[in-house]
Protein backbone atom coordinates (compact mmCIF):
# COMPACT_ATOMS: atom_id res chain seq x y z
CA UNK A 1 0.00 0.00 0.00
CA UNK A 2 1.44 3.59 -0.78
CA UNK A 3 0.21 6.78 0.69
CA UNK A 4 -0.91 9.53 -1.36
CA UNK A 5 -1.55 13.42 -0.55
CA UNK A 6 -3.14 15.44 -3.06
CA UNK A 7 -5.65 18.22 -3.70
CA UNK A 8 -9.15 17.25 -5.79
CA UNK A 9 -11.32 20.40 -6.77
CA UNK A 10 -9.78 22.19 -3.95
CA UNK A 11 -9.91 19.68 -1.08
CA UNK A 12 -6.61 18.54 0.34
CA UNK A 13 -6.69 14.79 1.54
CA UNK A 14 -4.56 11.82 2.25
CA UNK A 15 -5.29 8.02 1.13
CA UNK A 16 -4.17 4.30 1.28
CA UNK A 17 -4.05 3.33 -1.97
CA UNK A 18 -2.55 0.11 -3.71
CA UNK A 19 -0.17 1.24 -6.60
CA UNK A 20 -1.90 -0.71 -8.92
CA UNK A 21 -4.88 1.78 -8.11
CA UNK A 22 -5.75 4.01 -11.67
CA UNK A 23 -6.17 7.35 -10.89
CA UNK A 24 -10.09 6.94 -12.52
CA UNK A 25 -10.78 4.56 -10.19
CA UNK A 26 -9.39 6.34 -7.44
CA UNK A 27 -11.58 9.90 -8.23
CA UNK A 28 -14.24 7.38 -8.65
CA UNK A 29 -14.12 4.91 -5.89
CA UNK A 30 -12.74 6.47 -3.43
CA UNK A 31 -13.61 9.99 -3.67
CA UNK A 32 -16.93 9.13 -5.07
CA UNK A 33 -16.36 11.67 -8.11
CA UNK A 34 -18.38 9.76 -10.80
CA UNK A 35 -18.02 12.53 -13.18
CA UNK A 36 -15.15 10.84 -14.45
CA UNK A 37 -16.43 8.35 -16.91
CA UNK A 38 -14.69 5.10 -18.04
CA UNK A 39 -15.25 3.70 -21.41
CA UNK A 40 -12.62 1.95 -22.58
CA UNK A 41 -9.67 -0.33 -22.27
CA UNK A 42 -7.42 0.81 -24.17
CA UNK A 43 -7.14 4.49 -23.49
CA UNK A 44 -8.32 5.83 -26.37
CA UNK A 45 -11.94 7.46 -25.53
CA UNK A 46 -11.29 10.36 -23.67
CA UNK A 47 -13.89 9.56 -20.97
CA UNK A 48 -11.95 9.85 -18.56
CA UNK A 49 -10.02 13.09 -19.17
CA UNK A 50 -9.05 15.31 -15.84
CA UNK A 51 -6.78 17.91 -15.10
CA UNK A 52 -3.43 17.23 -13.53
CA UNK A 53 -1.69 20.20 -12.38
CA UNK A 54 -3.57 22.05 -14.99
CA UNK A 55 -3.06 20.07 -18.00
CA UNK A 56 -5.65 17.44 -19.59
CA UNK A 57 -4.87 13.60 -19.07
CA UNK A 58 -6.65 10.63 -19.45
CA UNK A 59 -7.09 9.16 -15.74
CA UNK A 60 -7.47 5.62 -16.77
CA UNK A 61 -3.55 5.74 -17.52
CA UNK A 62 -2.11 7.44 -14.60
CA UNK A 63 -1.84 5.84 -11.34
CA UNK A 64 -3.46 7.64 -8.50
CA UNK A 65 0.25 7.31 -6.77
CA UNK A 66 1.75 9.26 -9.53
CA UNK A 67 -0.69 12.27 -8.24
CA UNK A 68 1.29 12.30 -4.78
CA UNK A 69 1.36 15.85 -3.81
CA UNK A 70 -0.49 16.89 -7.38
CA UNK A 71 -3.32 18.84 -7.87
CA UNK A 72 -6.39 18.03 -9.52
CA UNK A 73 -9.50 19.02 -11.33
CA UNK A 74 -12.39 16.86 -12.32
CA UNK A 75 -15.78 18.09 -14.06
CA UNK A 76 -17.07 18.02 -10.66
CA UNK A 77 -14.72 21.11 -9.81
CA UNK A 78 -15.17 23.10 -12.55
CA UNK A 79 -18.23 25.10 -11.85
CA UNK A 80 -17.33 28.39 -9.49
CA UNK A 81 -20.01 29.48 -6.59
CA UNK A 82 -22.80 27.59 -8.11
CA UNK A 83 -22.12 29.27 -11.79
CA UNK A 84 -21.68 26.75 -14.66
CA UNK A 85 -18.39 26.98 -16.21
CA UNK A 86 -18.68 29.28 -19.95
CA UNK A 87 -18.24 25.36 -21.57
CA UNK A 88 -21.10 23.54 -19.97
CA UNK A 89 -23.34 26.73 -20.28
CA UNK A 90 -22.43 26.29 -24.01
CA UNK A 91 -23.04 22.55 -24.39
CA UNK A 92 -26.26 22.97 -22.55
CA UNK A 93 -27.32 25.90 -25.07
CA UNK A 94 -25.91 24.47 -28.06
CA UNK A 95 -27.11 20.78 -27.46
CA UNK A 96 -23.42 19.49 -27.44
CA UNK A 97 -24.80 16.28 -25.81
CA UNK A 98 -27.48 13.53 -26.08
CA UNK A 99 -26.60 10.59 -23.61
CA UNK A 100 -23.62 12.73 -21.96
CA UNK A 101 -21.23 9.42 -21.34
CA UNK A 102 -18.13 11.67 -23.29
CA UNK A 103 -19.22 15.14 -22.29
CA UNK A 104 -16.91 15.62 -18.89
CA UNK A 105 -14.29 14.38 -20.46
CA UNK A 106 -14.95 16.24 -23.86
CA UNK A 107 -15.39 19.45 -21.37
CA UNK A 108 -12.22 19.10 -19.59
CA UNK A 109 -10.33 18.58 -22.69
CA UNK A 110 -11.92 21.65 -24.43
CA UNK A 111 -10.57 23.47 -21.20
CA UNK A 112 -7.52 22.42 -21.31
CA UNK A 113 -7.72 23.57 -25.57
CA UNK A 114 -9.08 26.98 -24.89
CA UNK A 115 -5.71 27.59 -21.90
CA UNK A 116 -3.73 26.73 -24.97
CA UNK A 117 -5.84 28.43 -27.96
CA UNK A 118 -7.89 30.78 -26.24
CA UNK A 119 -9.74 31.40 -29.56
CA UNK A 120 -9.25 28.40 -31.89
CA UNK A 121 -10.22 27.57 -35.27
CA UNK A 122 -12.81 24.87 -36.07
CA UNK A 123 -10.06 22.68 -37.03
CA UNK A 124 -7.75 23.82 -34.08
CA UNK A 125 -10.46 22.44 -32.10
CA UNK A 126 -11.03 19.31 -34.04
CA UNK A 127 -7.46 18.63 -33.40
CA UNK A 128 -8.07 19.64 -30.02
CA UNK A 129 -10.54 16.95 -29.53
CA UNK A 130 -9.15 14.06 -31.09
CA UNK A 131 -8.54 12.08 -28.11
CA UNK A 132 -12.73 12.35 -27.05
CA UNK A 133 -14.65 9.95 -28.46
CA UNK A 134 -18.60 10.72 -29.09
CA UNK A 135 -21.15 7.93 -29.90
CA UNK A 136 -24.05 10.26 -30.21
CA UNK A 137 -23.60 13.71 -31.65
CA UNK A 138 -21.57 13.36 -35.10
CA UNK A 139 -19.41 16.16 -32.95
CA UNK A 140 -20.88 19.50 -35.34
CA UNK A 141 -22.76 20.88 -32.19
CA UNK A 142 -19.44 20.05 -29.87
CA UNK A 143 -17.07 22.35 -31.93
CA UNK A 144 -20.17 24.70 -32.00
CA UNK A 145 -19.73 24.69 -28.03
CA UNK A 146 -16.49 24.99 -27.88
CA UNK A 147 -16.08 28.15 -30.44
CA UNK A 148 -18.87 29.85 -28.04
CA UNK A 149 -17.22 29.10 -25.00
CA UNK A 150 -14.22 30.26 -26.44
CA UNK A 151 -15.77 33.83 -27.72
CA UNK A 152 -17.50 34.08 -23.85
CA UNK A 153 -14.17 33.33 -22.31
CA UNK A 154 -11.99 35.43 -24.48
CA UNK A 155 -14.40 38.01 -26.46
CA UNK A 156 -11.50 40.35 -27.67
CA UNK A 157 -9.30 37.31 -29.41
CA UNK A 158 -9.27 36.62 -33.12
CA UNK A 159 -9.75 33.55 -34.34
CA UNK A 160 -6.22 31.82 -34.86
CA UNK A 161 -4.97 27.99 -36.55
CA UNK A 162 -2.93 25.47 -34.93
CA UNK B 1 -9.58 -3.15 -16.18
CA UNK B 2 -7.29 -3.22 -13.31
CA UNK B 3 -3.36 -4.33 -13.30
CA UNK B 4 -1.95 -7.68 -11.40
CA UNK B 5 -0.48 -5.64 -8.40
CA UNK B 6 3.14 -4.59 -8.22
CA UNK B 7 5.56 -2.56 -6.10
CA UNK B 8 5.80 1.02 -7.05
CA UNK B 9 9.28 3.26 -6.27
CA UNK B 10 9.71 6.44 -7.92
CA UNK B 11 13.59 7.52 -7.53
CA UNK B 12 14.74 10.62 -8.14
CA UNK B 13 18.31 10.21 -9.96
CA UNK B 14 19.64 8.20 -12.39
CA UNK B 15 22.31 6.34 -10.20
CA UNK B 16 18.91 5.41 -8.17
CA UNK B 17 16.97 4.05 -11.11
CA UNK B 18 19.63 2.12 -12.15
CA UNK B 19 20.38 0.19 -8.23
CA UNK B 20 16.58 -0.55 -8.51
CA UNK B 21 16.37 -2.22 -11.81
CA UNK B 22 19.54 -4.38 -10.74
CA UNK B 23 18.25 -5.13 -7.66
CA UNK B 24 14.70 -6.47 -9.45
CA UNK B 25 16.47 -7.59 -12.85
CA UNK B 26 13.83 -9.03 -15.17
CA UNK B 27 10.79 -8.54 -12.64
CA UNK B 28 11.15 -4.63 -13.09
CA UNK B 29 9.39 -2.44 -15.95
CA UNK B 30 10.16 1.07 -16.07
CA UNK B 31 7.81 3.35 -15.91
CA UNK B 32 7.95 6.72 -18.41
CA UNK B 33 4.58 8.48 -19.68
CA UNK B 34 2.35 5.55 -19.01
CA UNK B 35 1.04 5.32 -22.45
CA UNK B 36 2.35 1.93 -24.33
CA UNK B 37 3.08 0.03 -20.60
CA UNK B 38 -0.03 0.95 -18.66
CA UNK B 39 -2.34 0.14 -21.70
CA UNK B 40 -0.73 -3.30 -21.78
CA UNK B 41 -0.77 -3.65 -18.16
CA UNK B 42 -4.49 -2.94 -17.94
CA UNK B 43 -5.22 -5.61 -20.56
CA UNK B 44 -2.43 -7.78 -18.30
CA UNK B 45 -0.59 -8.07 -21.42
CA UNK B 46 2.54 -7.12 -19.07
CA UNK B 47 2.49 -7.93 -15.96
CA UNK B 48 5.52 -6.68 -13.74
CA UNK B 49 5.79 -7.35 -10.25
CA UNK B 50 7.83 -4.14 -9.71
CA UNK B 51 7.51 -0.38 -11.53
CA UNK B 52 10.42 1.73 -11.61
CA UNK B 53 8.48 5.71 -12.29
CA UNK B 54 11.41 8.06 -13.89
CA UNK B 55 8.82 10.94 -13.78
CA UNK B 56 10.68 11.99 -10.61
CA UNK B 57 14.22 12.66 -12.63
CA UNK B 58 14.56 16.11 -13.53
CA UNK B 59 17.41 15.67 -15.18
CA UNK B 60 15.78 13.26 -18.21
CA UNK B 61 13.79 16.16 -18.23
CA UNK B 62 14.53 18.99 -20.98
CA UNK B 63 15.70 20.02 -24.15
CA UNK B 64 19.21 21.84 -25.65
CA UNK B 65 20.35 23.27 -28.13
CA UNK B 66 24.09 23.56 -28.26
CA UNK B 67 25.55 22.59 -31.96
CA UNK B 68 23.15 19.50 -32.10
CA UNK B 69 19.86 19.01 -30.67
CA UNK B 70 19.83 17.28 -27.28
CA UNK B 71 16.21 15.67 -25.36
CA UNK B 72 16.26 14.25 -21.91
CA UNK B 73 14.29 11.01 -23.07
CA UNK B 74 11.38 11.81 -20.54
CA UNK B 75 10.70 15.13 -22.16
CA UNK B 76 7.10 15.11 -23.24
CA UNK B 77 5.63 15.38 -26.78
CA UNK B 78 3.64 18.02 -25.59
CA UNK B 79 7.25 19.69 -24.19
CA UNK B 80 8.90 19.24 -27.27
CA UNK B 81 5.89 20.57 -29.66
CA UNK B 82 6.27 23.77 -27.54
CA UNK B 83 9.57 24.46 -27.50
CA UNK B 84 10.24 27.54 -29.97
CA UNK B 85 13.65 27.34 -30.27
CA UNK B 86 12.84 23.77 -31.48
CA UNK B 87 10.71 24.53 -33.99
CA UNK B 88 13.30 26.85 -35.69
CA UNK B 89 15.92 23.70 -35.20
CA UNK B 90 14.13 20.81 -36.41
CA UNK B 91 10.81 22.13 -37.65
CA UNK B 92 10.38 18.43 -38.40
CA UNK B 93 10.08 16.98 -34.83
CA UNK B 94 7.58 19.76 -33.85
CA UNK B 95 5.73 18.97 -36.96
CA UNK B 96 5.58 15.19 -36.08
CA UNK B 97 4.41 15.50 -32.48
CA UNK B 98 1.50 17.29 -34.03
CA UNK B 99 0.51 13.96 -35.31
CA UNK B 100 0.72 11.58 -32.36
CA UNK B 101 -2.37 10.39 -30.54
CA UNK B 102 -3.80 13.15 -29.53
CA UNK B 103 -3.88 15.76 -26.64
CA UNK B 104 -3.88 13.74 -23.68
CA UNK B 105 -1.39 10.83 -24.73
CA UNK B 106 0.80 14.02 -26.17
CA UNK B 107 1.12 15.75 -22.14
CA UNK B 108 2.11 12.78 -20.74
CA UNK B 109 4.01 10.36 -23.41
CA UNK B 110 7.34 10.87 -23.47
CA UNK B 111 10.08 10.65 -26.92
CA UNK B 112 12.85 8.13 -24.87
CA UNK B 113 9.11 5.37 -23.68
CA UNK B 114 8.54 5.71 -27.56
CA UNK B 115 11.68 4.62 -28.85
CA UNK B 116 12.48 2.12 -26.18
CA UNK B 117 8.90 0.46 -26.87
CA UNK B 118 9.50 0.82 -30.41
CA UNK B 119 6.18 -0.10 -31.56
CA UNK B 120 6.34 -0.89 -34.87
CA UNK B 121 3.44 1.85 -36.01
CA UNK B 122 4.69 4.62 -33.63
CA UNK B 123 6.13 7.52 -35.61
CA UNK B 124 9.87 8.21 -33.87
CA UNK B 125 11.50 5.28 -34.79
CA UNK B 126 11.16 6.28 -38.27
CA UNK B 127 12.28 9.88 -37.58
CA UNK B 128 15.04 9.30 -35.73
CA UNK B 129 16.29 6.77 -38.34
CA UNK B 130 16.16 9.71 -41.58
CA UNK B 131 17.63 12.23 -39.02
CA UNK B 132 20.65 9.73 -38.14
CA UNK B 133 20.14 10.59 -34.20
CA UNK B 134 22.30 8.72 -31.87
CA UNK B 135 20.40 7.60 -28.40
CA UNK B 136 22.65 7.86 -25.16
CA UNK B 137 22.18 5.12 -22.47
CA UNK B 138 22.94 4.75 -18.77
CA UNK B 139 23.61 1.30 -17.63
CA UNK B 140 25.17 -0.10 -14.15
CA UNK B 141 28.61 -0.91 -16.31
CA UNK B 142 28.75 3.16 -17.59
CA UNK B 143 26.98 4.69 -20.26
CA UNK B 144 26.80 4.02 -24.31
CA UNK B 145 25.40 5.69 -27.35
CA UNK B 146 24.04 3.61 -29.87
CA UNK B 147 23.31 5.11 -33.27
CA UNK B 148 19.28 4.73 -34.51
CA UNK B 149 20.35 2.09 -37.57
CA UNK B 150 21.58 -0.12 -34.92
CA UNK B 151 19.00 0.44 -32.02
CA UNK B 152 15.35 -1.19 -33.46
CA UNK B 153 16.07 -4.91 -33.41
CA UNK B 154 12.92 -6.64 -33.97
CA UNK B 155 9.05 -6.30 -33.12
CA UNK B 156 8.96 -4.20 -29.98
CA UNK B 157 12.79 -4.80 -29.72
CA UNK B 158 15.85 -2.52 -29.15
CA UNK B 159 19.40 -2.32 -28.51
CA UNK B 160 19.10 -1.63 -25.01
CA UNK B 161 19.86 -4.18 -22.39
CA UNK B 162 17.23 -4.90 -19.48
CA UNK B 163 19.73 -3.03 -16.88
CA UNK B 164 19.60 -0.28 -19.07
CA UNK B 165 18.35 3.33 -18.85
CA UNK B 166 17.84 5.45 -22.79
CA UNK B 167 18.77 9.11 -21.24
CA UNK B 168 18.82 11.25 -24.02
CA UNK B 169 18.57 11.23 -27.96
CA UNK B 170 20.46 13.40 -29.73
CA UNK B 171 19.89 15.05 -33.82
CA UNK B 172 22.21 16.89 -35.86
CA UNK B 173 21.10 20.26 -36.43
CA UNK B 174 19.90 20.68 -39.89
CA UNK B 175 21.56 23.36 -42.18
CA UNK B 176 21.25 24.95 -45.53
CA UNK B 177 20.43 22.57 -48.21
CA UNK B 178 19.34 20.31 -45.57
CA UNK B 179 15.42 18.97 -45.51
CA UNK B 180 13.69 16.73 -43.73
CA UNK B 181 9.58 15.76 -43.49
CA UNK B 182 7.66 12.86 -41.33
CA UNK B 183 4.28 12.17 -43.19
CA UNK B 184 1.54 9.50 -41.74
CA UNK B 185 -1.52 7.85 -43.11
CA UNK B 186 -2.85 7.42 -39.15
CA UNK B 187 -4.99 4.96 -38.26
CA UNK B 188 -8.81 6.68 -37.17
CA UNK B 189 -9.64 5.49 -34.36
CA UNK B 190 -5.64 5.15 -32.68
CA UNK B 191 -3.44 7.29 -34.97
CA UNK B 192 -0.86 5.34 -35.00
CA UNK B 193 1.13 4.93 -38.32
CA UNK B 194 -0.95 2.98 -41.03
CA UNK B 195 2.31 3.95 -43.21
CA UNK B 196 4.42 6.83 -41.91
CA UNK B 197 7.57 7.96 -43.65
CA UNK B 198 10.48 10.04 -42.60
CA UNK B 199 12.56 11.43 -45.48
CA UNK B 200 16.02 13.60 -45.68
CA UNK B 201 17.73 14.77 -48.04
CA UNK B 202 20.93 17.07 -48.01
CA UNK B 203 21.25 18.98 -51.63
CA UNK B 204 24.75 19.88 -53.23
CA UNK B 205 23.95 22.55 -55.37
CA UNK B 206 21.23 21.15 -57.70
CA UNK B 207 21.79 17.54 -56.70
CA UNK B 208 21.22 15.20 -53.64
CA UNK B 209 24.10 14.47 -51.70
CA UNK B 210 22.81 12.68 -48.83
CA UNK B 211 19.07 10.67 -48.69
CA UNK B 212 17.78 9.15 -46.01
CA UNK B 213 14.14 7.39 -45.79
CA UNK B 214 12.29 5.27 -42.87
CA UNK B 215 9.33 3.73 -43.11
CA UNK B 216 7.16 2.98 -39.97
CA UNK B 217 3.96 1.06 -39.67
CA UNK B 218 4.15 -0.76 -42.37
CA UNK B 219 6.04 -3.67 -41.20
CA UNK B 220 7.96 -5.34 -37.72
CA UNK B 221 9.64 -2.42 -37.10
CA UNK B 222 10.61 0.94 -38.50
CA UNK B 223 13.33 0.60 -41.39
CA UNK B 224 15.49 2.23 -43.50
CA UNK B 225 14.89 1.87 -47.76
CA UNK B 226 18.11 1.32 -49.74
CA UNK B 227 17.00 0.87 -52.87
CA UNK B 228 14.93 4.55 -53.01
CA UNK B 229 18.17 6.26 -50.98
CA UNK B 230 20.47 5.41 -53.74
CA UNK B 231 17.92 5.65 -56.84
CA UNK B 232 18.01 9.56 -55.62
CA UNK B 233 21.35 9.87 -54.04
CA UNK B 234 23.91 11.96 -56.64
CA UNK B 235 20.35 12.98 -59.20
CA UNK B 236 19.01 15.91 -59.83
CA UNK B 237 16.30 15.77 -56.85
CA UNK B 238 13.32 16.38 -59.17
CA UNK B 239 10.17 15.66 -59.18
CA UNK B 240 10.78 12.65 -61.77
CA UNK B 241 13.35 11.47 -59.52
CA UNK B 242 11.55 11.17 -56.54
CA UNK B 243 8.77 9.61 -58.32
CA UNK B 244 11.09 7.00 -59.45
CA UNK B 245 12.43 6.28 -56.22
CA UNK B 246 9.54 6.46 -54.50
CA UNK B 247 8.47 3.09 -56.90
CA UNK B 248 11.15 1.41 -55.10
CA UNK B 249 10.37 1.78 -51.40
CA UNK B 250 8.92 -0.79 -49.35
CA UNK B 251 10.62 -3.36 -52.02
CA UNK B 252 12.65 -6.45 -50.13
CA UNK B 253 10.36 -4.87 -47.09
CA UNK B 254 8.19 -7.70 -45.36
CA UNK B 255 4.73 -5.55 -45.20
CA UNK B 256 1.85 -6.43 -42.68
CA UNK B 257 -1.72 -6.74 -43.83
CA UNK B 258 -4.18 -6.55 -41.15
CA UNK B 259 -7.77 -5.67 -40.72
CA UNK B 260 -7.47 -2.19 -41.74
CA UNK B 261 -4.80 -2.27 -44.29
CA UNK B 262 -4.40 -5.10 -46.38
CA UNK B 263 -0.12 -6.22 -47.58
CA UNK B 264 -1.44 -4.89 -50.87
CA UNK B 265 -2.56 -1.16 -49.20
CA UNK B 266 0.10 -0.68 -47.30
CA UNK B 267 2.53 -1.35 -50.05
CA UNK B 268 0.96 1.32 -52.28
CA UNK B 269 0.55 3.76 -49.42
CA UNK B 270 4.38 3.31 -48.59
CA UNK B 271 5.00 4.30 -52.21
CA UNK B 272 2.21 7.50 -51.97
CA UNK B 273 3.76 8.65 -48.80
CA UNK B 274 7.41 8.32 -49.43
CA UNK B 275 7.15 10.13 -52.40
CA UNK B 276 4.90 13.01 -50.57
CA UNK B 277 7.85 13.02 -47.57
CA UNK B 278 10.43 13.15 -50.40
CA UNK B 279 8.74 16.05 -52.29
CA UNK B 280 8.35 18.37 -48.78
CA UNK B 281 11.89 17.55 -47.64
CA UNK B 282 13.02 18.67 -50.84
CA UNK B 283 10.78 21.89 -50.73
CA UNK B 284 12.57 22.37 -47.28
CA UNK B 285 16.08 21.21 -48.22
CA UNK B 286 15.84 24.24 -51.67
CA UNK B 287 14.61 26.96 -49.12
C1 LIG C 1 -4.55 6.45 -27.54
C2 LIG C 1 -3.10 6.44 -27.89
C3 LIG C 1 -2.69 6.89 -29.14
C4 LIG C 1 -1.33 6.89 -29.48
N1 LIG C 1 -0.98 7.32 -30.71
C5 LIG C 1 0.32 7.31 -31.09
C6 LIG C 1 0.73 7.76 -32.37
O1 LIG C 1 -0.08 8.24 -33.16
N2 LIG C 1 2.02 7.67 -32.70
C7 LIG C 1 2.97 7.19 -31.82
O2 LIG C 1 4.14 7.15 -32.18
N3 LIG C 1 2.61 6.78 -30.59
C8 LIG C 1 1.32 6.83 -30.20
N4 LIG C 1 0.97 6.42 -28.95
C9 LIG C 1 2.02 5.95 -28.03
C10 LIG C 1 2.56 7.06 -27.21
O3 LIG C 1 3.37 7.93 -27.97
C11 LIG C 1 3.36 6.48 -26.03
O4 LIG C 1 3.43 7.51 -25.13
C12 LIG C 1 4.73 5.97 -26.36
O5 LIG C 1 4.73 4.95 -27.30
C13 LIG C 1 5.42 5.37 -25.12
O6 LIG C 1 5.97 6.38 -24.40
P1 LIG C 1 5.72 6.50 -22.83
O7 LIG C 1 6.55 7.63 -22.37
O8 LIG C 1 4.27 6.60 -22.58
O9 LIG C 1 6.36 5.14 -22.31
P2 LIG C 1 5.84 3.98 -21.32
O10 LIG C 1 4.53 3.48 -21.75
O11 LIG C 1 5.95 4.45 -19.92
O12 LIG C 1 6.98 2.90 -21.58
C14 LIG C 1 7.03 2.13 -22.76
C15 LIG C 1 8.14 1.09 -22.67
O13 LIG C 1 9.43 1.68 -22.75
C16 LIG C 1 10.20 1.42 -21.58
N5 LIG C 1 10.89 2.67 -21.25
C17 LIG C 1 10.29 3.88 -21.10
N6 LIG C 1 11.22 4.83 -20.88
C18 LIG C 1 12.43 4.22 -20.91
C19 LIG C 1 13.77 4.69 -20.78
N7 LIG C 1 14.04 6.00 -20.56
N8 LIG C 1 14.79 3.79 -20.87
C20 LIG C 1 14.51 2.47 -21.10
N9 LIG C 1 13.26 1.98 -21.25
C21 LIG C 1 12.22 2.83 -21.14
C22 LIG C 1 9.18 1.00 -20.53
O14 LIG C 1 9.77 0.12 -19.59
C23 LIG C 1 8.12 0.31 -21.36
O15 LIG C 1 8.51 -1.02 -21.64
C24 LIG C 1 -0.36 6.42 -28.56
C25 LIG C 1 -0.77 5.98 -27.29
C26 LIG C 1 -2.12 5.99 -26.95
C27 LIG C 1 -2.53 5.52 -25.60
S1 LIG D 1 -11.43 5.38 -20.20
FE1 LIG D 1 -11.18 5.54 -22.36
S2 LIG D 1 -9.46 6.84 -22.47
FE2 LIG D 1 -9.67 6.61 -20.36
S1 LIG E 1 -23.21 12.39 -26.08
FE1 LIG E 1 -23.34 10.23 -26.07
S2 LIG E 1 -21.26 9.67 -26.34
FE2 LIG E 1 -21.20 11.78 -26.65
Amino acid sequence: MATLTLTVNGTLSTHTVEPRTLLVHFLREHLNLTGTHIGCDTSQCGACVVHLNGVSVKACTVLAVQCDGATITTIEGLAQNGELHPLQASFRAEHALQCGFCTPGMIMAAADLLQQHPHPSDEAIRHGLQGNLCRCTGYEHIVRAVRSAAATLNPQAKPESL
Amino acid sequence: MIPRPFAYHAPTSVAEALRLLGAYGDEAKLLAGGHSLLPAMKLRLAAPSVLIDLNQIAALRGVTLHGSVAIGSMTTWAAIGQHAGLRQALPVLSATVQLIGDLQVRNRGTLGGALAHADPAADAPALTLALAATLHVHGLQGTRTIAAADFFTDMLTTALAPDEILTAIKFPPLGAGEGAAYLKLPHPASRYAVVGVAAYLKLDGPQVRVCRIAVTGAGTKAERQPQAEQALCGGPGDAESIAAASTLAGEGMDILGDLYASELYRRAMVKVYTKRALTAALAEARG
